[in-house]
């Protein structure tokens, strides 16, 4: 089963090839993964996603938790919560093409944020399904490039994760 | 404030961490730190022969004394060259402190002479790393590498110093911190009561219970604890390899090393037992076999103060995180004000049971072994004659092979931090730089190295390191002219065919090479003289002795665990089979 796991962790270096290292150690697939500062320039808060039952899942995240400089993690996929993925797609676009795509661009809406003679650069967020199914939608259109962030997701509510 | 440079920093930032005996091997990158250690008096270094030795040595230091092991190694190969011996410390979950030289900063990245990732290549086998960027850093983070090493499961800590950090001419004011507060890093203490309780429960319901408790009841200090609640409920106790000496090795309640080479009666009592109370163990495959068919019948409660250990190999059914002692000292509480112990009829029956496996196949009861006869000396002879001739009372260090084995069988060890061990990393040449850590921590006191001719010439380049240090470690070589546990799984699974374990009539003339290095060496050839030599190589205190004794070549260790099957599944020898 697909998670997504919330991870607060020390914004020092040699961090995030810790917690690399350690999946690749353990034999702990890693889908996905973001990370960036917050805005508490101390820390890093890093999501990725991952495939396991509970019990590897329960693994990770005590391997996890015994890494010096994480601070906290979270399986978002345990309760509700929220997941958002960035994609920028470069299409070739030119005749009656450009038109097509503007409107499966609409119906995804999605924008594109960089036209030229014979290109258009789109960009989509949402959740990884959407993306995948913005780009099966495109069709026969000739996609010269695809970039994803990889997921990043917040818990619904209240709940936050911090220090 | 002082002002130090961080040269001098480190060397007073290892000593406000109690630091006495810095193990080591100076370098280019190290150099600033050298100078500063030449400068003072209160931190001791001993200059090994490799590195390896220098961690193996402090590896030693720290499972004798509980404290903290210091190293200190040069960039590049300094570094690479103390790897097995902090994966070896991290195996086993030994607290070191190792600090490595680095180049400068500014030629970190270029390929420089004697460069290393050394943060990178020991990154997975190291609790924590550290590399000091500025020499203002120094004292603190140090400081740090010494508390994450001792807390919670301990560990080895890397502190790499990029040579500039160390500089002479910057000095900046010295202040070593009170305090550490890590925020990430909050390792548990105390068990959760309601988990005990619930644990209590079931000890007390047991009509078939085994105590399996492994090397955190050395780490955490608990040996006390666990024999006073063993004895309170009068429970069976096995140890594992690690855990020896954690239960007294010579006391009835004690039914031997459980585990691939363990005795008969723990690893069939712990087949059929109904509760496990585990104890600072990881349920290591050279322990539970094929762990599907792991004690089939089994209520385990796992007590570990790494939540990471529990339902790592094996389901716990009551987890208890935290530290043994404390964990133990609120069951033995709190079975105390219940009042009421076990079912004394069912554990009546157990016991009886148990001693009827111990009467048909235990190590103790009756030799597993042949006789030695003449001048076929079996391997377990010499091990039991050297726990005649010591009395039991030695510290004993083992490389690794069969000759570990029958040190873990044969020696009982009635003391924590009497046994040494590389039992997790499995690391031939372990024994004798452990054997000078633990003699630099017990002066006066007998220390052995039990080996063979295999694991002594992985670091026997320290006998020199003995002479310069005035380390009088008695040196136990099994020699049997072969790799011997290699054979014997050749023997069992490779149809005899001896790939690559004969030395082909190299291997050196051993008392000749201890004369060689001005220590004493003695040859046993008979059965007749074994006694006599071990008691001779004792009556030099200050000395070191290397007793060559030559083994049965055709020896195996028994029982072994046949593979895959459960427990109690075991070659009792090398025709008979459970």
């Amino acid at each position: 089963m697909r998670r997504i796991i919330s991870v607060l962790l020390e914004n020092e270096p040699g961090a995030l090839s810790r917690v690399v290292g350690l999946f690749s150690q353990r034999g702990y697939n890693i889908d996905s993964l973001t990370v960036a500062p917050t805005e508490d320039a101390t820390l890093s808060r890093m999501t990725l996603t991952t495939q396991g039952d509970d019990l590897t899942i329960e693994k990770i995240t005590k391997q996890l938790h015994k890494l010096i400089d994480v601070v906290k993690v979270i399986d978002l996929t345990d309760g509700l919560h929220i997941e958002r993925e960035l994609m920028l797609v470069k299409v070739k676009a030119s005749g009656d093409a450009r038109a097509e795509v503007k409107r499966v661009v609409d119906i995804f809406r999605g924008q594109i944020i960089d036209v030229g003679p014979a290109s258009y650069v789109i960009q989509l967020a949402g959740v990884s399904a959407k993306l995948d199914a913005f780009i099966e939608a495109l069709g026969e259109t000739a996609v010269l490039e695809v970039v994803r962030s990889g997921v990043s997701g917040i818990m619904r509510g209240e709940r936050a994760l911090r220090a | 404030m002082e002002l130090l440079s961080g040269g001098e920093a480190t060397i007073r930032a290892l000593r406000d961490s109690g630091v006495k005996y810095l193990w080591g091997y100076p370098g280019g990158a190290a150099l600033h730190i050298y100078d500063a250690l030449f400068r003072q008096d209160d931190v001791k270094h001993i200059l090994m022969r490799h590195e390896q030795g220098a961690t193996h040595a402090a590896d030693g230091y720290a499972r004798a004394t509980g404290e903290v092991g210091a190293v200190l190694v040069t960039s590049g190969p300094g570094a690479t060259n103390a790897i097995t011996g902090i994966a070896t410390a991290y195996m086993d979950s030994i607290p070191l402190v190792v600090i490595s030289g680095q180049v400068a900063q500014e030629k970190i990245g270029g390929d420089a002479f004697q460069e290393t990732d050394m943060i990178g290549v020991s990154r997975p086998i190291v609790k924590h790393s550290f590399m000091i960027r500025r020499a203002e850093d120094v004292a603190e983070t140090i400081a740090k590498a010494f508390y994450i090493a001792r807390s919670g499961r301990p560990g080895p800590v890397v502190v790499d110093i990029p040579k500039d950090v160390t500089d002479p001419n910057y000095k900046v004011p010295y202040r070593y911190p009170d305090k550490i507060r890590i925020r990430s890093y909050q390792p548990s203490t105390k068990g959760h009561s309601g988990q005990i309780r619930r644990a209590v429960k079931v000890l007390l319901e047991a009509r078939r219970p085994v105590i399996y408790a492994g090397g955190g009841i050395i780490l955490g200090n608990a040996a006390d604890q666990l024999t006073r609640l063993a004895r309170q409920l009068n429970f069976p106790v096995t140890n594992t390899l690690m855990g020896l000496g954690g239960y007294p090795g010579s006391d009835r309640q004690f039914v031997g090393m459980l585990g691939m080479h363990g005795t008969f009666e723990a690893n069939t009592a712990m087949h059929h037992a109904d509760v496990i109370l585990a104890v600072g163990v990881r349920f290591d495959d050279r322990v539970t076999n094929t762990p599907d068919r792991f004690c089939p019948g089994a209520q385990i409660i796992h007590i570990d103060v790494d939540p990471s250990s529990i339902s790592k190999n094996v389901p716990a059914d009551i987890p208890i995180v935290g530290a043994c002692d404390a964990v133990l000292d609120e069951m033995i509480e709190q079975i105390e004000t219940a009042g009421e112990g076990p079912d004394a009829a069912a554990l009546a029956e157990w016991w009886q049971q148990i001693d009827e496996w111990r009467r048909r196949h235990g190590l103790y009861t009756a030799p597993r072994h042949e006789p030695s006869v003449g001048s076929l000396i079996k391997p377990q002879d010499a091990v039991r004659a050297l726990y005649k001739v010591t009395e039991g009372k030695a510290y004993i260090t083992s490389d690794v092979g069969q000759h570990q084995m029958f040190a873990a069988q044969y020696y009982l060890f009635d003391q924590p931090r009497q046994w040494f061990n590389s039992g997790g990393l499995g690391t031939m040449g372990y024994g004798l730089p452990a054997a000078m850590g633990v003699q630099m921590a017990f002066p006066g006191a007998d220390v052995a190295c039990v080996t063979g001719e295999g694991s002594i010439q992985m670091c026997i380049q320290e006998l020199s390191a003995c002479t310069q240090h005035q380390l009088p470690v008695k040196i136990i070589n099994l020699n049997n002219q072969a790799l011997g546990m290699v054979k014997q799984w050749q023997d069992m699974q490779y149809g005899s065919r001896y790939s690559q374990i004969l030395y082909e009539d190299s291997l050196p003339d051993f008392v000749k090479l201890a004369e060689a290095y001005g220590h004493v060496g003695l040859r046993v050839e008979h059965i007749d003289e074994l006694e006599d030599k071990l008691r001779e190589c004792f009556s030099y205190k200050d000395r070191v002795v290397f007793v060559d004794i030559q083994v049965d070549p055709h020896e195996h260790v028994y029982p072994m665990h046949v593979a895959p099957g459960s427990m109690r599944d075991l070659w009792l020898s090398k025709t008979e089979r459970t």
